[in-house]
């Protein structure tokens, strides 16, 4: 029994959900009215866009690949979401559609010319960048009705934002780590020559992941309107960073195919509640992101640790 | 949550019945939440809010009134700014916003849970939060009004901001509109000074061998040193040249005024409007009438407290004034 507490599976597995425990805990003792439905509702909010991000982000990295647009790709579609959508749904529609259809084509590109994904997806955050500020050239803009009362439902006994995020974790869990074509897709990822062998499309492996990232970039988009009701070109940028971040604090890897869907959404919303904490020990901003930094150097540092255990066993 | 609402029913019951008592706002927290801190507006903004809040907070006034600027100027970083200062228990907040509009969420949980949003400068659309605006339009006008004043009439040069903000496009708005309603100037060239020195004045020499006699230039601010220097270049008479405030326009002004009584006036917004935010919301804890939306009145710099106004400034700075709780008053019945 011990030995299976201690295995550094076990532990590895754990590490994710035991920092965010740590974190909640911190912030209940510091600030004991965020410990209720109204305060863990407002703490938690903005996980829910971030946690989508976050899972789209891994998507590309399930797939060896790393996205540095997806920032940009979030306010894209935020701006295209609180004018078009709300406007002529119609046209919102067929656009966001057609920006998941880029993220697929995008993938299908760095495959068939075997392009570094860095340098491709660095490209691409100024083009979508740009879009948005032709679509929105100031903030603005307003999010559609039934959106905005998606992000503000308020669900029995546990808040919205949780409920959200648990629900994502789990549907992303089931549909990467639970079904046959799921461990495909894990596989090209990890081992592409043995998928490939297999007989296997790595093209289209690398089109469902980006495509899917594509989506889930626009759920992302959607739901940060529903919060904040307008949008802005920038909204996003620092969800690229945001969004890496949450898969590595979540047990991912950047060698592809180690991924966890829903230790990434734990890592998104340790995030987050990292900057409420910060707030709440009274640390200057100007001094926040490098605790945020430090914060998640600790966390990898425990994993390179049990890492280290697992190699010596 | 709830306990803090009837307090403030019962203020707002107290003020009705007998207006000579007030609530106390000894024990009431007020926070900045500031987006972007990078130029010296901004810094001297910060320098004032510490100032006049630090004495608010020493003489008992209001318990406490901490600055929190975002590292980022980004929207996502404030609104979860201002959902931590919610949690905080704050009574008011004071913002200078990323946008105009995508904090708007986060501003309405923040009034849904009781506390006061006063934004100022960077100001939001959300209908519960107060609004202490610039009326750049108004800006602009005065600078023609003035010129009515001083001259009978003539061609005019514009120096405008940075192309595509709205503050540009006010400013310049206004001042077409008083030309318009003084039809013996008129525009004859316009260039953008991008509100720097350096900028205009290059712009300025661009333009002025194409210009017929200049009787005055027009300008929104950071600009007016700048244009001088390209007139004094360019060997042509010194028109007259509205300036912005910044100490290196009124250290010209100074030297002219003494040299050969040069006239002119100075206009521009001072960063102390913070203060003012400041004491907006604490006559709003302290359960006093105040109007939604208040417009803040620019600091006109004439040329008799020419000398006051450079001697009270920092070299590299922008004049500024500093609000007392009076002179926030005396802005919400005038507005």
């Amino acid at each position: 029994m011990v030995d299976r507490l201690t295995s550094p599976r076990f532990l590895r597995a754990v590490l994710p959900a035991a920092s965010f425990a740590i974190l909640l805990i911190a912030i209940f003792y510091l600030k004991p009215r965020t410990m209720s439905y109204f305060g863990l509702n407002l703490m938690l909010q903005y996980t829910v866009p971030i946690a989508l991000a976050t899972i789209a982000q891994m998507f590309i990295i399930t797939v060896n690949d790393l996205d540095l647009s997806i920032g940009p790709f979030v306010g894209l579609t935020a701006c295209i979401g609180a004018t078009w959508l709300a406007d002529t749904p119609l046209l919102g529609i067929l656009a966001l559609a057609g920006c998941v259809a880029a993220y697929a084509a995008l993938g299908a590109l760095i495959h068939w010319r075997n392009l570094p994904s860095i340098v491709v997806t660095l490209g691409m955050s100024f083009v979508w960048l740009g879009i948005a500020v032709l679509i929105l050239p100031t903030p603005g803009g307003t999010a559609p009705g039934w959106v905005k009362w998606l992000m503000g439902v308020k669900t029995p006994v546990v808040p919205f934002p949780i409920v959200a995020t648990v629900v994502i974790g789990l549907v992303v869990h089931l549909l990467l780590m639970r079904s046959s074509y799921g461990a495909v897709l894990r596989g090209a990822g990890g081992n592409p020559r043995a998928i490939g062998r297999a007989g296997w499309s790595l093209l289209k492996t690398k089109m469902v992941m980006f495509g899917a990232a594509g989506f889930f970039g626009v759920l992302s988009g959607l739901s940060l309107i529903g919060l904040t009701s307008a949008a802005d070109a920038h909204i996003a940028d620092r969800y690229t960073l945001y969004a890496i971040a949450g898969v590595i604090l979540g047990g991912g890897e950047f060698v592809g195919g180690r991924v966890s869907p829903i230790g990434a959404v734990i890592g998104a919303m340790t995030l987050t509640l990292t900057g409420s904490f910060l707030t709440f020990l009274k640390i200057s901003p100007d001094w926040q992101i490098g605790a945020q930094g430090g914060i998640l150097i600790i966390v990898l540092a425990l994993r390179a640790l049990i890492n280290r255990r697992e190699g010596l066993v | 949550m709830l306990s803090k609402l009837l307090i403030g029913v019962g203020a707002a019951a107290l003020c009705a019945t007998a207006t000579i008592s007030l609530a106390d706002t000894s024990d009431k927290r007020i926070a900045l939440s500031n987006n972007y801190a990078g130029n010296s507006w901004r810094q001297a903004m910060l320098a004032s809010w510490e100032k006049v809040t630090g004495a608010a907070v020493a003489d008992g006034t209001v318990a406490e009134a901490p600055a929190f600027t975002t590292a980022e100027n980004q929207v996502t970083e404030q609104a979860a700014q201002i959902q931590n200062m919610i949690l905080e228990g704050y009574d008011a907040i004071v913002i200078n916003a990323a946008s105009p509009d995508a904090l708007n969420g986060a501003v309405k949980q923040a009034c849904d849970a009781g506390i006061v949003v006063v934004s100022f400068d960077g100001i939001v659309t959300e209908p519960c939060a107060y609004r202490i605006a610039v009326d750049f339009h108004a800006m602009g006008k005065v600078e023609v009004e003035y010129l009515a004043t001083r001259l009978d009439g003539g061609d005019l040069l514009e120096i405008r901001g940075l192309a595509g903000v709205f503050v540009d496009d006010e400013i310049s708005a206004g001042i077409h509109e008083g030309v318009a309603e003084n039809p013996q100037f008129k525009i004859v060239g316009s260039v953008h000074g991008d509100w720097a020195q350096d900028v205009a004045q290059k712009a300025v020499a661009g333009i002025l061998p194409s210009l017929p006699e200049i009787s005055a230039v027009v300008t929104q601010g950071g600009d007016g040193y700048g244009a001088a220097q390209a007139f004094a270049a360019a060997g042509r008479p010194t028109p007259l040249i509205v300036m912005g405030n910044r100490y290196d326009e009124m250290l010209w002004w100074k030297e002219q005024k003494d040299a050969n009584g040069y006239e002119t006036m100075s206009v521009s917004i001072a960063p102390g409007v913070g203060t003012l935010a400041f004491w907006v919301a604490q006559m709003i804890l302290d359960g006093k009438e105040v109007p939604q939306d208040l417009t803040v009145p620019f600091l006109t710099i004439t040329q008799d407290t020419l000398e006051d106004s450079l001697a009270a400034t920092q070299p590299g700075g922008v004049a500024n004034v500093e609000y007392s709780l009076e002179d926030a008053m005396a802005v919400v019945s005038g507005g």
